[in-house]
């Protein structure tokens, strides 16, 4: 069924009580021709443009839990494409092009808000290096506006940009299409439009084992049984490394767990996603009219899920340097996602050294906003056996070969970046 | 909250700590072959449940030691100065 305002008309009429599945909740077939392990945003997003753009219909995706339960429902709901450097800045706003037609082209609107991404800067360090960048995004085309105080304080009153203030704010690297998109539509969304291509979306089916022959893959044994393919596809960024470890991988990534938090919610007090690198920190007002916030990684390796209260003070203290009349606030609500950290804070999206077997992964914290593309390129590199090459910069083989895309120049620290 | 025993200074708050990754990787020989580096320098096991790692007690001894933790639970199992075996645990 199309949604529109007719149908939505029509379902009113009947108090809303005949409204047909999203989706459906199929069997697991004994075989099929592509295999997606991972029912988040990114998985969702491969089956989708496998179906659409490459002309593949028996496809499935094998979710552990359920739809979106992982980093799709955990993280802040960023999305914007302001790096530095250039496979980074063209694989982003490749993402941001595709969020902006997204709800028209799943019919499913997924709220995206070009509500703009501002970075502060605290110091002519912090100038020179945003400056730098935002001629950077202009030159590949994107768009990048620098700020000064003056207008960051008329657009923001609730900031503080007073000289006196803890973290004084010197100006800021504004990107106006940058903004958020409601997370759980986005795997609502890609669920529906693919099962009506005919992906089988199959929950609560965690994959056990990764059979492999002759150097390909040739299915994977899952506890509601074994599933025969030629195609398997990991999209399962915080557990790239025990699946590829079933296909006897070892990668350059390690798993952190990465905090977030909301207050109470309040009428509408800010319009804008303000982040700051210096006190590792970004908030933004949800449409219910929380405060979401996160800052930095718990910094040791996890798989919990959960992270400890040494992180959320941080960052409501920096909330409170930068926005004191925050201070009535309450934390309604706190929660961890886990995070691949990669070596270069870059992701991989690519072939992997077994046949048929490819992944997206490595997003560190910010998996969310490359959803589209992610789903769209690694779609491309499991149709073709080959990738595309607005990912051929991703590949694993990067890190033994010297390529790394290290956008923080930080080196092979997987929790630097 | 971690609370880390220290083997110097006994249990403190993971506040005074700061991390230092997986403990078991080992620097290769100097004249290793490139792979045996690559692995060094990227390579992680990056296990689901014990998880052999270097704490640096920053704001304590200054001394860095080896704690062994459950990455599923955070539950530290133990902890041990750099020369000393690690026990507890099943890594």
């Amino acid at each position: 069924m199309k949604y529109s305002i007719f149908s939505l008309a029509r379902n009113a009429l009947s108090h809303h009580e005949h409204w047909p599945l999203a989706w459906r909740n199929p069997a697991p077939k004994p075989r099929y021709d592509a295999v997606i392990i991972g029912g988040g945003g990114h998985g969702l997003a491969t089956a989708y443009y496998l179906a659409k753009e490459h002309g593949l219909a028996d496809i499935a995706v094998l979710e552990k839990g359920y739809l979106g339960g992982g980093n799709t429902g955990r993280n802040t709901t960023i999305v914007r494409s302001n790096y530095h450097l250039d496979p980074n800045a063209h694989f982003y706003e490749l993402s941001l092009k595709l969020w902006e037609g997204l709800s028209r082209d799943l019919n499913f609107n997924v709220m995206y808000s070009a509500r703009g991404v501002l970075n502060l800067v605290h110091t002519p360090a912090d100038m020179d290096a945003a400056i730098r960048r935002g001629n950077a995004m202009r030159l590949n085309g994107i768009d990048a506006k620098f700020m000064t105080t003056a207008e960051i304080a008329r657009w923001i009153p609730n900031l503080d940009c007073s000289p006196g203030a803890r973290f004084p704010i010197h100006g800021g690297l504004l990107q106006p299409r940058g903004g958020t998109v409601r997370h759980d539509a986005v795997a609502w969304g890609y669920a529906r439009a693919a099962d009506a291509r005919g992906v089988d979306i199959i929950q609560q089916c965690e994959v056990t084992g990764l059979r492999i022959e002759d150097g390909a893959v040739v299915g994977v044994d899952t506890t509601r049984g074994y599933i025969a393919t030629p195609k398997v596809g990991l999209a399962v960024a915080g557990n790239s490394s025990r699946l590829a470890a079933m296909a006897g991988l070892r990668l350059p990534i390690e798993t952190h767990v990465l905090q977030a938090l909301v207050s109470d919610p309040v009428k509408p007090v800010l319009d804008a996603v303000v982040t700051s690198g210096a006190v590792h920190f970004y908030i933004s007002q949800s449409d219910k009219g929380e405060l979401v916030m996160g800052g930095d990684l718990d910094f040791c390796n996890s798989y919990a899920q959960r992270g400890n209260l040494p992180i959320i003070e941080h960052v409501v203290a920096a909330c409170l340097a930068l926005f004191p009349s925050f201070g009535r606030l309450k934390v309604m609500r706190t929660w961890g996602g886990i995070c691949d950290m990669t070596m270069d804070g870059s992701p991989i999206i690519g072939t992997l050294p077994v046949r048929g077997l490819t992944m997206t992964g490595g997003w560190c914290y910010g998996g969310f906003k490359a959803t589209p593309a992610s789903g769209w390129l690694h779609a491309y590199t499991m149709a073709r056996g080959e990738p595309h090459p607005l990912n051929a910069a991703f590949t694993l083989g990067r890190f033994a070969e010297g390529r790394t895309i290290d956008e923080k120049g930080a080196g092979p620290v997987p929790w630097a970046h | 909250m971690l609370l880390i025993p220290c083997p110097w200074c006994g249990p403190r708050s993971q506040v005074e700590f700061t991390y230092g990754g997986d403990a078991t990787v080992r620097r290769p020989a100097q004249d290793a072959p490139e792979a045996a580096w690559f692995a060094y320098v990227y390579l992680r096991d990056n296990p689901c449940g014990p998880h052999d790692e270097l704490w640096l007690h920053g704001a304590g001894c200054r001394r860095w030691f080896k704690v062994r933790r459950d990455t599923r639970t955070h539950e530290i199992l133990g902890s041990a100065r750099l020369h000393q075996t690690l026990t507890g645990g099943q890594a």
